[in-house]
């Protein structure tokens, strides 16, 4: 059956480069002697630490917790002793560290407890948490909690499961290799999906420039009698593997930004999502290694499966880097992330380590004007007008930035691809977003001050008035006291010689005065138990026992203690 | 010429009642200026302006008592955008009010603390937590770095320590227009 | 620092203005062809003016030389200036409208990409203003040799109505405005005769249509070549046929046809070279059709109307004023925002 294909806007065809990784079979690594785990590495919520430094692990055993609405847990990728819990170096383009947990192997490589759950038994909330706390994130790239994107939309089911192997990135063949390799663990991962989205149909959407996937895919769904599933071989259009793309290649549907796309009955998920899946869900085994491509500037590219952790220079060793390399990217040359070091961590993001060098990437010529040629806008696979968002980005004008939809922007980099000008448009769009963000944090915090200081005032000047308020009443009723009882000290009061020696002093004031310090002797009159008149005899009797011991030891004060009870 | 000086007085006649109309039935409640005065200032409510927080200075702005260049933490992106919304010249920061530093919260140095409720009392934003004769802390998140809390503390146990950049805040820089090294 | 993308595709402003300039090539083999080699003459002045001009500006600005000479894009006006300005211009007015463009028009406004008006649109404009006689002086094909050309431009021959004709645009607007004029010797003539006349060829005046043809070739090739889009080329020629063949249905005695129209004057270059600079034009697919139609109907308009035969140039000027408002209002909706 041919089914019918949507296209998308612009895209590029940049060079693949994809055959030298793919000749040999996805290979194994040597335990590196320190494993750097970071806490936070999926979107959401820092998980917490949940190990101390000379704790030992198992393999699979969680050391961050999930922590929030939306986050995910880390695990341990090999058994060993925590050395450290501290900040280190992130595979981040910010040269920034953040925390990390520092394991350093035993050589056992020994698996802690794992529990298993059945997903079509279970409660899906209860398989959500269970996935939420196997780590398991998207694989794709963007390391969105898988758990969060496995519930259907408001109707309770879906149209279409879109499954994510086109992989459109140049060098990048980790997930070819995984179809090629795992297919029919693949598809279980995906029928559990299914099974929780309750979807009508999956869709598994491989670029043509992979027949083998595509036959493999294709041979594991017949192996399986699975009906409603199918694989799609797609147009080699980059970025056809971008998730709002894909669904539109396969579906027709656009998904805006901002909207979840189970809104418009589909949801997206990497095959190697699809993978970790059905391994967590299988035998219980979290999220601790992944199928990683190392390509670009090195003698043997390939794939492999590779643990949590592993400094990078460490799996590149294997692969044979060339002299002249000068820098790691983590990711494809179109949206890669340059890497502050050789020796940072790969983590659940990292699908391909390209090496590269100066004469494999070479510099951009220098950048010249626009010229307005709309090349960019031609490429654009968000139909964005990029060269409008460069004007106002680069006159730092962002809310006109934003007008021409700068959020829509997938950093795809076409744009700079085709650039006759040479401008690095996406860095622009990059520095923008970041602003605006930034922005908005300041705003947020800016009202959340004001808030704060204007309740502040708001309470003081309560507080004030109360005070004031309170004051005035107990004047009033103490005058109106006075005035009651007072009609015969007033009259007293001339004849009186205490009174006289300040005759300048209200008398009313030296009344409440003296209404005062009357409270004051009746209060402490009061401080002497009263409620014991109610009280039987043979409990006086024991009081006034208790009071005589109290008295033996010396620490009564009874002026001063409380009320005896609470009666 | 008779007709013609109708024509205008009667136009006159008519805009003059139009725009009154508009007055009362547009009349804006409360001081608008104010408020957008008030949302480019930093909140920080420190004071170094010489007004009682962000808002006194912002109705001092409109009342044309104050310049636009008093707020330090606002810096100079904060006087540019009040001198865009007012139409006037953009002025340096002014050096007696103080100076633009980078972002920071307060610490309290618990080792020192006496427990004195100076400070608590003094933290314009209530972001300070603590009792009599109990150490206090400082909600980090909600402290704006106004350090008015460092004056009254008798034993100078508060310190300001500048907000470190992490890689969820990290921003992308600038790209360097190249075209010059290049040539 | 470099980020993602690490690879681009090899293209460069310079790639784009040579193919602009090998678009031209067919025109200017037909220019030759039919009127003489002096407009290769003009050519290597204008190049060389802009040249001078954008070197002098640069170093002034103090701007980089080297990679913005090299960009071709001066060329590109100056190829535009010669193409547009009469062949048999004296050679201090090529470079006096060069200089304009490239210094006033384009550098002062900021250089490469900043400049608002088609810089040899807005020379033309000014040159027509300030001398119209000799920016009207069109030698019909075939008239003059390459030395009386070469000593049109660099000499003080200046006999001027004794060599030229008027263009074929030009004669038809004396007739056709003689034939109402009863003191006119065209009094009494048609259109359609008119055209029948010697001056005119098949089309366009004769020659001038197989330099159209030239230009469209080329124009044609850079569609293919994707450095334009078909936009502004259809919507100009089809405005100008609709327009143009309306009012000729109309009044087909007092109008020119629509293939004339097409195929005189400045219509092609305009068309395929000049209204889609992209600079000075409009950008986005519906702002290019709205931007270049109302340059077609602009033209018309001044053409059978105004004071000036050719309209092409006015035109330009006056949408290139339009295109920022053009532009902001066609935004076309982006991804997951179409309405189906």
């Amino acid at each position: 059956m041919l089914r019918k294909l949507f296209k998308f806007h612009g895209g590029v065809k940049p060079q693949t480069n994809k055959t030298e990784s793919t000749t040999a079979p996805i290979g194994q690594v040597p335990l590196p002697d320190r494993l750097v785990i970071p806490l936070h590495q999926a979107v959401g919520g820092h998980p917490r630490p949940l190990v101390a430094p000379g704790d030992k692990v198992f393999k699979g055993q969680r050391i961050g917790g999930a922590d929030g609405n939306l986050s995910s847990a880390v695990h341990a990728s090999t058994s060993g002793i925590v050395r450290d819990v501290a900040p280190a170096l992130m595979p981040h383009t910010s040269g920034l560290e953040a925390l990390s947990v520092i394991i350093e192997p035993d050589g056992d490589d020994a698996w802690g407890q794992l529990d298993t759950i059945n997903f079509r038994s279970a409660p899906p909330d209860e398989v959500r948490d269970y996935l939420r706390d196997a780590g398991v994130v998207g694989l794709g790239g963007a390391v969105f909690p898988s758990y969060a994107k496995l519930k259907p939309g408001k109707e309770g089911r879906l149209k279409t499961l879109v499954i994510n192997g086109a992989e459109c990135e140049p060098f990048i063949t980790c997930d070819d290799l995984l179809m090629r390799e795992r297919a029919p663990e693949m598809l279980k991962g995906i029928i559990a999906m299914r099974h929780m989205l309750q979807a009508e149909e999956v869709l598994i959407g491989i670029e043509d420039n992979k027949p083998e996937a595509v036959a493999a895919v294709q041979a594991a769904i017949a192996a399986s009698g699975e009906t409603g599933i199918e694989a799609v071989a797609i147009p080699t259009r980059y970025p056809a593997g971008g998730a709002k793309q894909l669904i539109r290649v396969l579906t027709g549907i656009e998904v805006p930004h901002g909207r979840r796309s189970t809104d418009f009955g589909v949801q997206c998920f990497n095959v190697g999502t699809a993978f970790s899946i059905y391994e967590a869900l299988e035998f219980g085994r979290p999220l601790i290694s992944r199928v990683v491509t190392v390509a670009g500037n090195v003698n043997a590219p390939r794939n492999y499966d590779v643990l949590i952790g592993t400094p990078m220079d460490h799996l590149v060793r294997l692969a044979g880097p060339r002299a002249d390399t000068d820098r790691y990217i983590m990711g494809g040359p179109m949206m890669g992330v340059r890497l502050p070091r050789f020796d940072v961590p790969v983590v659940k993001a990292t699908n391909c380590i390209l090496v590269g060098s100066a004469a494999l990437f070479p510099a951009p010529a220098p950048e010249m004007p626009c010229i307005r040629c709309g090349e960019c806008a031609k490429a654009c696979p968000a139909d964005l007008a990029p060269f409008e968002m460069y004007w106002f980005s680069r006159a730092k004008n962002f809310g006109k930035a934003q007008e021409y939809h700068l959020f829509d922007c997938i950093e795809c980099g076409c744009c700079s691809f085709v650039c006759p000008s040479h401008i690095p448009l996406v860095d622009y769009f990059r520095f923008s977003k970041s602003e605006i963000w930034a922005r908005e944090r300041e705003k947020e915090a800016a009202d959340a001050a004001r808030d704060r200081f204007e309740f502040k005032n708001y309470r003081q000047e309560r507080e004030k008035q109360e005070k004031a308020e309170k004051l005035a009443a107990k004047a009033a009723a103490t005058r109106e006291k006075v005035a009651a009882e007072g009609a015969a000290p007033a009259a007293d009061a001339p004849s009186a010689p205490a009174a006289k020696p300040k005759p300048s002093v209200d008398p009313a004031k030296l009344a409440l005065i003296e209404a005062a310090m009357e409270k004051a002797r009746q209060q402490k009159a009061q401080a002497a138990p009263k409620n014991t008149e109610v009280a039987a005899p043979e409990i006086k009797a024991e009081m006034a026992a208790i009071d005589a011991r109290r008295e033996a030891a010396g620490a009564d004060k009874p002026a001063d203690a409380p009320p005896a009870s609470g009666a | 010429m008779l007709t013609a000086l109708l024509v205008m007085t009667g136009i006159a006649l008519v805009l003059g009642a139009l725009l009154g109309f508009a007055s009362i039935k547009f009349k804006v409640e409360g001081d608008p200026l104010v408020d957008k005065i008030d949302a480019i200032l930093p909140q920080t409510q420190c004071g170094q302006c010489g007004f009682p927080g962000c808002r006194p200075y912002a109705t001092a702005i409109a009342g044309g008592e104050a310049e636009i260049n008093q707020c330090p933490p606002g810096g100079e992106e904060g006087i540019r955008k009040l001198a865009d919304l007012l139409g006037r010249e953009f002025k340096p920061l002014s050096e007696e009010h103080g100076v633009e530093k980078p972002k920071s919260v307060a610490v309290i140095d618990e080792q020192t603390c006496i427990g004195c409720t100076l400070c608590i009392q003094a933290c314009p934003v209530d972001a300070i937590v603590g009792a009599a004769k109990q150490l206090h802390t400082i909600i980090a998140s909600e402290c704006t770095g106004c350090e008015l809390c460092l004056a009254p503390c008798p034993v100078d146990c508060i310190v300001m320590e500048p907000i470190a950049e992490t890689v969820d805040t990290w921003k992308w820089r600038y790209p360097v227009f190249e075209i010059k090294a290049a040539a | 620092m470099i980020n993602s993308p690490f690879v681009r595709k090899s293209a460069s402003v310079q790639q784009v203005m040579l193919k602009v300039l090998l678009a031209l090539v067919p025109g200017i083999a037909a220019y030759v062809w039919f009127f003489g080699a002096g407009i290769l003459v003009q050519l290597a002045i204008a190049s060389a003016a802009a040249l001078a001009g954008e070197a002098a500006m640069l170093a002034i600005r103090g701007k980089p030389k080297a990679i913005f000479l090299t960009d071709l894009s001066a060329i590109v006006t100056a190829w535009l200036i010669a193409l547009t300005f009469p062949p048999i211009v004296p050679w201090w007015l090529t470079v006096t409208g060069t200089l304009l463009a490239v210094v006033v028009v384009k550098q002062l406004y900021g250089g490469l990409g900043q400049n608002p008006f088609n810089p040899a649109m807005a020379a033309f404009c000014l040159m027509i203003v300030a001398y119209p006689a000799l920016m009207s002086q069109w030698p019909a094909a075939g008239q003059l040799d390459f030395g009386t050309q070469l000593k049109l431009i660099f000499g003080g021959l200046r006999d001027v109505d004794a060599i030229t004709g008027a263009t074929p645009l030009d004669a038809l607007r004396t007739a056709l405005r003689g034939a109402t004029n009863p003191d006119s010797p065209f009094h009494g003539l048609r259109a359609s005769q008119l055209q029948d006349g010697p001056a005119f060829g098949m089309m366009g005046g004769k020659g001038g249509e197989w330099v159209a043809l030239g230009y469209l070739v080329g124009g044609l090739w850079l569609i293919q070549q994707r450095i334009i889009t078909w936009h502004i080329p259809a919507a100009f020629c089809g405005a100008l046929f609709v327009v143009a063949g309306l009012m000729w249905g109309l009044h087909p005695d007092g109008f020119a046809s629509p293939l004339f129209h097409l195929a005189s004057g400045g219509a092609m270059i305009g068309a395929f070279f000049i209204l889609t600079d992209p600079v000075s034009g409009a950008t986005t697919a519906r702002g290019k059709l709205l931007f270049a139609a109302g340059a077609a109907v602009l033209t018309f308009v001044i053409r059978a109307f105004g004071a000036y035969p050719d309209g092409v140039a006015f035109a330009t000027l006056l949408m290139n004023i339009l295109v920022p408002i053009i532009d902001m209002k066609t935004q076309a909706p982006v991804f997951g925002h179409k309405k189906d």
